[in-house]
């Protein structure tokens, strides 16, 4: 079974959303990437997605390509995101964390769709999160990511139509990435409207999990989204976490927002 | 995953690129003539390139314009539009004047310019950019975006943006903006807003990443007003169509002014609007040798410039499959040209195809050769030609001086080159290229400032000081 679906069945079991942080490898080196993703998941995140830092982020707004661009600044190389990956999941054996790398196309091609995978595996990655692939362009991704038995998320937009939400969803395993909004990375005050609407159009389009992401940065948006929907994806507050405090500022904000996560507390405490 | 779809073009079609030799373009073009016409290439594949490499967010837009342009194209009311802006507004059909002077350089062979620097606004941008904003207007959209890199396509998408009553926000890349400030002001003038972007090498690439963050934010009022003939499906082929109009009045005009087709046709490529525009119309001619000169910038070895498809390697970019400037880690290389307009580390996804199967040969002109052609083309023909063209004209010196040396008559062969747009924005990269400026940026021997409008300090240059120096 999916390494992500299991982890996110496990929390839901729980009676609770699971949360999923993000972080990009390298930043700010390789070494604080694993030790910012290690207090991670001891604060709480089920997941982690590492981000590849890339030259074109278009989907990213300022706080995540100002760290990456940094990352690569200090010659951050895409290969060391394996030692990122291997170094968290082997950290984290105990809790079981599922690590997937969050990544642009292009670093993936110029490696090779095979080779990054069968790495990406090796590492013990669970999957690839993958923002400017859509399943339309991905039938090298889908026989690699099944060679390899990895996850591969794929995103669905306020914007996708029911025909593309059902595609993307069927062409998705481990879970379904909802985006909240229509726009790039960046802490919101407020979790956008369309974010449920988003979750409910993915599951009735067939996705068995969705989890939302983009815009979510306080235990306050964890809380609204961990209502409705199965996961809770948080990008750049983390990252803004790493900047001013490094890991133990990472680990603290984790344990803070995995506070929102469950249900049946929501109400009272 | 890109395994092409139609294109139409046979796929025996030679490997490599047939270096500019006669009988290998030939035989090139005899191969795909043979598996039918290489025009109207509709994508969203062309071999193995181009597609929808984009987020998810952006496909319902990307298909609401693939939808509105469809229909367009064959709506009778819209082509007649689109005519009536042409003759009436941008001043097509543009000349195809003959280069007499200029034709003694390039071997004694007859060289033509299609004269897309008289357009309105200056360039051939304007003929992309009225089509796009007009299937804007269809979709309901009231706000345009677009990025440029010389300024040529942010100043025809103010433009068009104010001739049909849109807002318009450009991106420009701060490093490009500095070199290029006349257009900034030219933009603002027109009613539209200039962001300059500071991420990443500054420069073109940067801007089409921030529109695109604008675009995915902004995308239920806005369009996105994409300046070349690259990104995303329906992109290459869109901009093509409304550019194909360069390469059919050339292709008519050459056959009404000499009776013949032309030996060659020279375009210069960044993203490759102009060039794609114009080779359109000779793709199905097996006789005619087509070329595309990218930016060398200061040499190919030297690692500053931008020979996309000399140098690169496939890859994604910006939406497309294509020949990509990147390092070993796929990350995108910064590109260098003395020309804003040509520094892209990508190129359209046509080119890479055409590239591929033999029909189009891609050379790079370095920035000296790029220079020492404008400078030629302004002392033999009186026209003062954008940097980017000036690309183009290098090359067909080289094209033409190689079909002379082919042997019989050079006055018997003909060259045509895009000439692709004026140098009025290129005068200050120019004067201090050919070192006519003072150290304070002044015209020497004058108070005339080229950097900016309060730039000309008062303090009287020295009369003799222009002779004396360099």
């Amino acid at each position: 079974m999916s390494k992500s679906a299991a982890k996110i069945d496990q929390a839901l079991a729980g009676g609770r959303a699971a949360l999923i942080g993000y972080l990009p490898a390298g930043y700010p080196s390789v070494e604080e990437s694993i030790e910012a993703g290690i207090e991670l998941a001891r604060g709480g995140a089920d997941l982690i997605e590492i981000g590849v830092p890339y030259s074109d982020p278009v989907m990213d707004g300022s706080v995540i390509q100002a760290a990456t661009t940094e990352a690569l600044a200090r010659g951050f190389r895409v290969a060391s995101v394996f030692d990122v990956v291997r170094g968290i999941t082997e950290a984290t054996a105990d809790l079981g964390t599922a690590v997937l790398v969050m990544t642009y196309w292009n670093p993936v091609v110029r490696m090779g769709v095979d080779e990054f995978a069968r790495r990406l595996a090796e590492a013990g990655g669970a999957g690839l999160i993958t923002p400017d692939l859509i399943p339309d362009e991905a039938e090298e991704w889908f026989e690699a990511s099944d060679r390899y038995g990895l996850d591969r998320v794929f995103l669905v937009a306020p914007s996708s139509t029911p025909e593309r939400m059902a595609m993307t969803a069927k062409a998705c395993r481990g879970f379904t990435y909802a985006v909240s909004l229509m726009g790039v990375t960046g802490a919101r005050t407020a979790v956008d409207a369309a974010a449920r609407d988003v979750v409910e159009a993915a599951r009735a389009a067939g996705a068995e999990r969705v989890c939302v992401g983009l815009g979510v940065s306080t235990a306050e948006h964890v809380r609204e989204i961990a209502d409705y929907a199965d996961g809770v994806i948080v990008g750049s507050a983390l990252v803004s976490a790493q900047r001013d405090g490094g890991p133990s500022a990472v680990g603290r904000l984790a344990s803070e927002l995995s506070a929102g996560l469950s249900r049946t507390t929501a109400a009272g405490a | 995953m890109g395994e092409s779809t139609p294109a139409s073009a046979p796929q025996h079609a030679a490997e490599g690129t047939g270096q500019g030799t006669g009988e290998a373009g030939e035989t090139t073009a005899d191969a795909f003539l043979a598996g039918g016409s290489l025009r109207h290439a509709p994508g969203p594949y062309f071999g193995s390139y181009g597609g929808r490499w984009m987020p998810e967010s952006l496909i319902a837009a990307l298909d609401e314009l693939e939808e509105t342009f469809e229909k367009a194209k064959s709506d009778p009311e819209f082509l007649a539009q689109i005519a009536e802006l042409n003759r009436t507004y941008s001043g097509r059909p543009s000349l195809l004047t003959e280069a007499k002077r200029f034709s003694a350089h390039a071997g004694g062979v007859r060289v033509f310019l299609k004269r897309e620097d008289l357009n309105h606004t200056g360039s051939h941008k304007i003929n992309n950019v009225l089509g796009q904003a007009l299937l804007a207007k269809r979709m309901g959209k009231t706000r345009v975006i677009a990025e440029t890199g010389a300024g040529q396509h942010g100043v025809a998408s103010a433009t068009a943006a104010a001739l049909l009553g849109l807002e318009c926000v450009v991106y420009m890349g701060a490093e490009d903006a500095r070199r290029q400030a006349l257009n900034v002001a030219r933009m603002q003038l027109l009613g539209a807003t200039v962001v300059p972007v500071t991420n990443g090498s500054q420069t073109l690439k940067d801007a089409i990443n921030d529109a695109l963050r604008d675009w995915v934010a902004n995308v239920r009022t806005t369009h996105y007003l994409l300046g070349t003939a690259a990104g995303a499906h329906p992109f290459p082929a869109l901009v093509r169509f409304f550019h194909e109009v360069i390469g059919d009045e050339a292709r008519e005009q050459i056959l009404t002014q000499t009776g013949r087709l032309p030996d060659a046709v020279c375009a210069c490529i960044g993203g490759g609007s102009n060039a794609i525009g114009i080779f359109h119309g000779f793709l199905d001619d097996p006789s005619v040798r087509i070329y595309g000169f990218e930016a060398g910038g200061e040499g190919i070895d030297t690692g500053r410039h931008a020979a996309t498809i000399t140098l690169g390697r496939p890859g994604v970019l910006h939406g497309a499959r294509s020949y990509l400037m990147q390092d070993e880690d796929g990350q995108t290389i910064e590109s260098h040209s003395i020309s804003a307009g040509l520094d892209y580390p990508g190129v359209g996804p046509e080119h890479s195809y055409l590239h591929d199967i033999g029909r189009v040969t891609y050379e790079p002109i370095t920035d000296a050769e790029a220079m020492d052609a404008f400078r030629l083309l302004c002392r033999t023909e009186g026209i003062i030609p954008a940097i980017e063209s000036s690309h183009a004209l290098a090359g067909a010196l080289k094209v033409g001086q190689r079909l002379a040396a082919e042997g019989g008559d050079p006055a018997e062969k003909i060259v045509i080159v895009n000439l692709s747009g004026r140098g009025d924005k290129d005068v200050q990269t120019a004067a201090d290229w050919f070192g006519m400026l003072d150290e304070n940026g002044n015209v020497k021997g004058t108070t005339l400032s080229t950097r900016s409008a309060k730039g000309g300090q008062p303090q009287a240059a020295g009369q003799g000081e222009a002779k004396e120096q360099q």
